[in-house]
């Protein structure tokens, strides 16, 4: 990676005093990961260009890695080439005194602004194609930027993540530094060490003067703190002085998009109020929610006392973390904590620990599962669990023509298997109905639409209720 | 003297008072082992064998450890006074529930015998009453043992008495396990005597009837070494149940049957007894023609049915023989409750629209190892379910009687000559759609998958499955793998060769031959490496045979799918059309005749990579080779332009323009394996194993033969079907070691991924066990893809050459013994559950963190 930083102040050869760096010598800076290396590519009284790269020992990268550390993190990757956090290092160790915006010789200058060019790459810009213009441009800065393919002998691979970032402005050199040194992990996405609460603090220092006012203030905390909750919102606090309204949870990235689709009815809100008033109405005490992910469902479920015992099961141990971290499983009443149960299972084998409920609830679960699985989930379900009440509940897949911002014949989550017309779930539920001998009343969640139907449909399954 | 013939399965209850010398007779008749003491278990709770004040806790133990030993059908002998019949029944009650024989033995010397011994003891001051209460409570109950529920009661009333006991230990009755057969086990028979003769004829029996009356005899000469096992209802219905007493009476006397008591012997043996029976079922038919039989006659089949064993258990414990089938947790065992099962199975309580009880389905849950044989329900066709069969096919309803050849698992039948008694339930109600065992197998069971597992394999032993590993495989296993019915293998993952020191290389085909030398394998086979995706091809001459053999439902005639179980085209139709052509192949090829099979499972490799890989080509590898780029042309300029000022650069210009180059030879080396699929013409699969087809894993055949049978497969001209390209390597062959050398090496500087080498036989036998299966060995570009654009360059090699391959050899090995696992029990017809459990642990062995770039 590199960063180049050219003024045409004059003498522009000050900048070597500003940087504290002879131009006229390669200076070398050792870290952690490997090393900062800096020339003067051009140096004379019009012009000067400083630039710093920094040599990342690839094979070092790899066998540092923690225990524990992602598999993928042993691959090949760019983490040694492209601008990231290293860089940001980088900055702060090999520049330190420019960046405290020290000069021994030239203090004044240090504070003055002068016309200041800079080239950084390969820098990937993940995110919007003008992502590096909506950083930069707000601090005064002309942005440049010049896309890279990602593969010249395959043009229709499309274009690289990468960039080169190139932006002159006229600010002090403290400043710029600050930018780079904030803006760039931002950029790129990701940071090569682990996110803490100094990291706040260093944030909250850098971004004194800029950060506050910037309209895209929210996005460059939340990147710069990887998204952790607590971090974010203790920055933005300090940042703007003001407490802002914990606005309901973050939802996992995964299910974001669907979410997003989903936002202004607020479907999901009204799915799982409407399956607890079902479960509620049947009288059912002994309840389990068979897909739980995060425990939304759970959650609401626990909230009434009329359920006695819940359990929650997944096939995804990340999902059964997560909900046992948002329902503060470890910090629940003992009695309280005796009615729930967590458990990692799979809907398609028979699992008899789940023999003996009074009710199941399949809440947006069965539209992740393969069509030709179906048989397995339903004896699963029907003839082993064959508990008295079930609820079944997946997207009307009619209703997606309503949502803005969805291309035709896509579906509602990445990892939706099919969704179903409202004849098509019609069918299956009377066929299920009929196999196990259930009862079967349908219903649809959520604003319905004269032609689409609701965008949820829903079928209550009742056993002997022929 | 005396000797106790003791049930080498049975609970041993010692009952006596304190100081009766109980402890001492355990010791010396019993294994410290199988002796529970109470006194004992007062210690582990309390510290002190003689607290009192924790007698509940420690009979909590005793329970527990008898309930333990019992489940795992091992003798129990409870050390405690148990004087009193309240402390006996909770050992009865133990002893029923896991179907164990309630022994007791009484030692009771005599009252002075156990004061002087108590006296004797400075931790038995409790004074003369303990003992006298002791014995004033066994005589009161000591003639009610038998109707407690023991059923063999040993008494003892002096210290010599007791001196010179012996314990003789016997096998159950019905533990026949030194019986190995070979056998032929009939069905129900009622009283079918000509279709019987007819089936033992064919069978080769020779079966002579002769005289009438007192005179009348039966003789059966069986074929050589071969045995009948009867499986009961051998009368009622039938015109000849007489004669079929005869017939296997004649034969259990001469030693060449075994037969089990049916329903049907239960109740005539109860009419005979003289008990008041409803001559109901058939019943009145054998009442009439016993009428005409002498009294002698009925003596002899009375003593005979008393005394038919509840079911046979054989073979070295392999098979199982019980009239109505027998549940896994009674084989073996003996109680009212076992005798009762094997007679009339379970009801759910429920009864049919024929007004008869609703049978509960045990063969349905069953899940034990020993293959159970029975008859009692009639069906129309014999069928195997779980390992379990029922061969009662209604001969005497018209249908047929049945035989099943044990241990060649045939079934040989003979149809009715006639319909001797109609069904109370049609006999066959409709035709069936599909085989009992592939409705089971639509159901798997969690529990077959969950927690920590041990997986019993013939090549490799007993394999320990991580709880941690099966949760993390079973994310994999329900919601990106294939339907489990077409999972019969996964590959196992592929250790690289030794490490190589020869300059600038990580590996060489000279470090793989060395590691097969060592292994003191002969010869080598050298397999092309291509560079694509792994993938397993279940190949079925049409839907139909997959619905048949793989008990599918949908219309697919195959699978294909990738080494973790992922179906690999995403696309039905796709998939369908890529086994339509590897049909015409096999069709060309005669491989359909040539395997005598209609289905056949191919492991091979699907490029280009690209068609898989897209999204990790375009996340992973593609962006690095242009960050690369980018990064060091810029890097050259800086420090070219600094040099051009005089600054010394300490040579990073030269350097720069060296990685830059490198960063060009790194994607050169991975665009190799992409190009645009636009139709199926632009894959290519290369297949190197033909691992199964009917009746048969094909791993005990050699390299030469799966290459042969490809080649036949590969070698029309259907462009997506190509050969893999190989050489046999005589190891001790100097100039064929040097030509494979040279062979690797051109391959691999035209951008080859390299060679994979393996020893001559798929499973070869070293002086350490089994040797790997397969070594790869890759070359200088392609590892580039793997470790970095610079991994060659000096300083950069010397550390990546300490790598260790012991774990991932450790796992190759193992998902091997796996993979054939589950290769063997799919072809030996076995329940899915059994192949899907060795499938599971390949995958979940997978999740081990091992270094990917190996």
């Amino acid at each position: 990676m590199l960063l180049t930083i050219e003024t045409t102040h004059r003498p522009a050869t000050d900048l070597g005093f500003l940087l504290h760096k002879n131009p006229d010598r390669l200076h070398e800076k050792s870290l952690s990961f490997g090393r900062a290396v800096m020339c003067f590519p051009e140096a004379d009284e019009d012009r000067c260009r400083f630039a710093l790269t920094v040599e990342v020992d690839p094979i070092g990268l790899v066998r540092g890695r923690a225990p524990g550390a992602s598999l993928h993190d042993h691959y090949v990757n760019d983490r040694p080439y492209a601008a990231s956090s290293f860089l940001s290092v980088a900055i702060a160790r090999a520049l330190n005194t420019a960046f405290a915006g020290r000069s021994k010789h030239r203090q004044e200058l240090a504070e003055t602004p002068i016309p200041l060019a800079v080239t950084v790459l390969p820098l990937a810009a993940r995110g919007s194609e003008d992502l590096a213009k909506r950083l930069f441009e707000p601090l005064g800065y002309e942005v440049e930027t010049l896309a890279h393919a990602l593969d010249p002998a395959l043009p229709d691979w499309g274009a690289s993540p990468y960039i080169t970032l190139r932006l002159e402005g006229s600010l002090t050199l403290r400043e710029l530094l600050t930018h780079l040194y904030v803006l760039v992990p931002v950029l790129d996405n990701s940071k090569h060490y682990y996110v803490d609460d100094d990291e706040v603090e260093k944030l909250v220092a850098k971004g004194a003067g800029w950060l506050e006012q910037h309209p895209e203030r929210d996005f460059i905390v939340n990147r710069a703190l990887k998204r952790r909750r607590r971090l974010v919102r203790e920055a933005l606090a300090r940042l703007t002085e003001e407490d802002e309204a914990d606005d309901a949870d973050e939802p996992a990235r995964q299910d974001e998009a669907e979410d997003a689709l989903e936002r202004p009815i607020r479907l999901n809100d009204l799915r799982m109020a409407r399956v607890t008033e079902v479960l509620a109405a049947s009288g059912a005490r002994r309840v389990v929610d068979l897909g739980c992910g995060e425990g939304r469902l759970l959650r609401e479920l626990l909230a009434s006392r009329q359920f006695e015992e819940v359990v929650g099961v997944d096939t995804s141990l990340r999902s059964l973390e997560r909900a046992s971290q948002r329902l503060k499983l470890d910090r629940m009443p003992e009695r309280q904590a005796a009615r729930l149960k967590l458990l990692h299972g799979a809907l398609t084998y028979r699992d008899r620990r789940l023999e003996g409920y009074d009710a199941a609830a399949l809440v947006e679960v069965i539209e992740h599962i393969d069509q030709d699985r179906h048989p397995a989930l339903e004896r699963a379900l029907f003839e082993f669990m064959a508990p008295p009440l079930v609820v079944v509940t997946t997207p009307n897949r009619e209703y997606n023509a309503l949502f803005e911002n969805m291309p035709a014949g896509a579906l509602r989550h990445g990892d939706h298997r099919f969704e179903w017309t409202r004849a098509e779930f019609e069918s299956w539920a009377h066929g299920v109905a009929e196999r196990f001998g259930y009862a079967l009343h349908l219903e649809g969640i959520g604003e319905v639409h004269a032609e689409l139907g609701a965008p949820t449909q829903m079928a209550i399954f009742e056993r002997g209720r022929q | 003297m005396k000797t106790i013939n003791l049930p080498e399965f049975c609970l041993v209850v010692l009952i006596g008072p304190s100081g009766a010398g109980k402890s001492t007779f355990a010791r010396k008749h019993f294994l410290a082992s199988e002796v529970i003491s109470s006194d004992f278990c007062r210690g582990l709770v309390a510290d002190d064998e003689n607290d009192q004040s924790v007698t509940g806790a420690a009979f909590d133990l005793v329970h527990f450890i008898a309930e333990k030993r019992l489940q795992g059908r091992r003798l129990a002998v409870i050390d405690a006074t148990n004087v009193r019949s309240e402390d006996r029944a909770s050992y009865v009650r133990i002893a029923r529930k896991f179907h164990a024989l309630p022994v007791a033995i009484v030692l009771n010397p005599g009252e002075s015998v156990c004061q002087e011994r108590n006296a004797a003891r400075p931790d038995r001051q409790f004074g003369p009453h303990v003992v006298r209460n002791h014995i004033r409570a066994l005589k009161r109950g000591i003639r009610k043992l038998q109707k407690e529920g023991f059923r063999q009661v040993h008494e003892f009333r002096s210290s010599e008495e007791i001196e010179v006991v012996e314990i003789s230990r016997q096998p159950l009755w019905t533990d026949k396990r030194a019986e190995s057969g070979p056998f032929d086990i009939i069905g129900d028979i009622h009283g079918c005597c000509d279709e019987l003769e007819s089936l033992l004829a064919g069978l080769g029996y020779e079966v002579h009837f002769e005289g009438e009356g007192e005179a009348r005899r039966c003789t059966v000469a069986a074929p050589a070494g071969r045995r009948a096992v009867f499986v009961g209802d051998l009368v009622d219905r039938g015109p000849r149940s007489p004669d079929v007493l005869r017939l296997v009476m004649s034969m259990v006397r001469a030693g060449t049957a075994f037969c089990v008591i049916g329903n049907h012997e239960n109740k005539f043996l109860r009419w005979l007894n003289g008990r008041n029976v409803k001559p109901t079922h058939g019943l009145a038919e054998t009442i009439a023609q016993m009428e005409e039989e002498p009294e002698s006659f009925r003596e002899e089949v009375r003593t005979f049915l008393d005394g038919l064993l509840s079911h046979a258990w054989l073979d070295g414990g392999k098979l199982v023989v019980a009239h109505a089938g027998l549940r896994e947790d009674m084989i073996g065992r003996a109680s009212g409750a076992v005798r009762s099962f094997c007679m009339y199975g379970e009801t759910t309580g429920e009864t049919d629209e024929f007004g008869l009880p609703v049978r509960y389905n045990w063969a349905a849950d069953y899940r034990g190892r020993t293959t159970v044989v029975y008859g009692h329900t009639p069906v129309p066709e014999a069928e195997w379910l779980n390992d379990t069969i029922c061969i009662d096919t209604g001969c005497v309803f018209g249908g047929k009687l049945t035989a099943l050849r044990w241990p060649e698992r045939e079934l040989v039948s003979v149809p009715a000559v006639r319909t001797y008694f109609e069904p109370a339930r049609p006999l066959q109600p409709q035709a069936k759609a599909r085989e009992a065992q592939a409705e089971a197998d639509d159901m798997l069971d969690l529990e077959d998958v969950r927690g920590k597992r041990q997986i019993e394999t013939r090549f490799g032993g007993r394999m320990t499955i991580n709880e941690a590993n099966a949760a993390a495989a079973l994310e994999a296993m329900t919601r990106f793998a294939v339907n489990p019915k077409w999972l019969v293998y996964l590959p196992p993952t592929m250790s690289p060769s030794e490490t190589s020191r020869r300059e600038g290389l990580l590996e060489h085909p000279l470090e793989a031959f060395d590691y097969f030398r060592k292994e003191q394998v002969a010869t080598v086979v050298c397999q092309e490496k291509h560079m694509g995706s792994r993938a397993v091809m279940v190949v079925c001459r049409s839907p139909e045979v997959a619905q048949a053999r793989f008990g599918t439902l949908g219309p697919e005639s195959g699978a294909i799918y990738s080494r973790t179980g992922r179906d690999f085209f995403l696309d039905g139709e796709k998939t369908e059309a890529v086994l339509a052509r590897v049909r015409q192949a096999a069709d060309r090829a005669g491989l359909w005749d040539s395997l005598e099979s209609d289905w056949f499972v191919l492991d091979a490799e699907i490029m280009p990579w690209s068609a898989k890989a897209q999204s990790l080509l375009r996340v992973q590898y593609a962006p690095v080779g242009v960050a690369a780029s980018m990064d060091f042309a810029a890097r050259a300029e800086v420090f070219q332009a600094a040099a051009a000022r005089g600054i010394d650069v300490e040579d990073r210009d030269l350097t720069a323009l060296r990685q830059f180059a490198l960063a060009g030879r790194y994607a050169a080396a991975w665009r190799r394996y992409c190009w645009p699929v636009e139709n199926l013409d632009d894959y290519r699969i290369a297949p190197f194993h033909l691992l199964a087809s009917e009746g048969a894993v094909h791993t005990d055949k050699d390299h030469r033969w799966h290459m042969a049978q490809l080649a036949a497969l590969t070698c029309g001209d259907d462009p997506l079907l190509m050969a893999t390209s190989h050489r046999f390597v005589d190891l001790d062959d100097p100039e064929a070691v040097d030509g494979a050398v040279f062979w690797w090496e051109t391959m691999t500087e035209a951008g080859g991924e390299g060679m994979v080498v393996k020893p001559l036989d798929f499973f070869a036998k070293g002086p350490r066990g089994f040797v790997q299966p397969a070594v790869k060995c890759r070359g200088k570009e392609y590892l580039r893809i793997i470790y970095g654009l610079d991994y060659d360059q000096p300083g950069n090699l010397e550390r990546l050459r300490n790598r260790g391959l012991g774990r991932k050899r450790a796992l190759a090995r193992r998902e091997a013994a796996l993979g054939q696992e589950a290769l063997e029990r799919f072809v030996a017809g076995a329940p899915l559950r059994r192949v899907h459990e060795c499938v599971f642990a390949v995958l979940a062995l997978e999740s081990e963190p091992v270094d990917p770039r190996l």
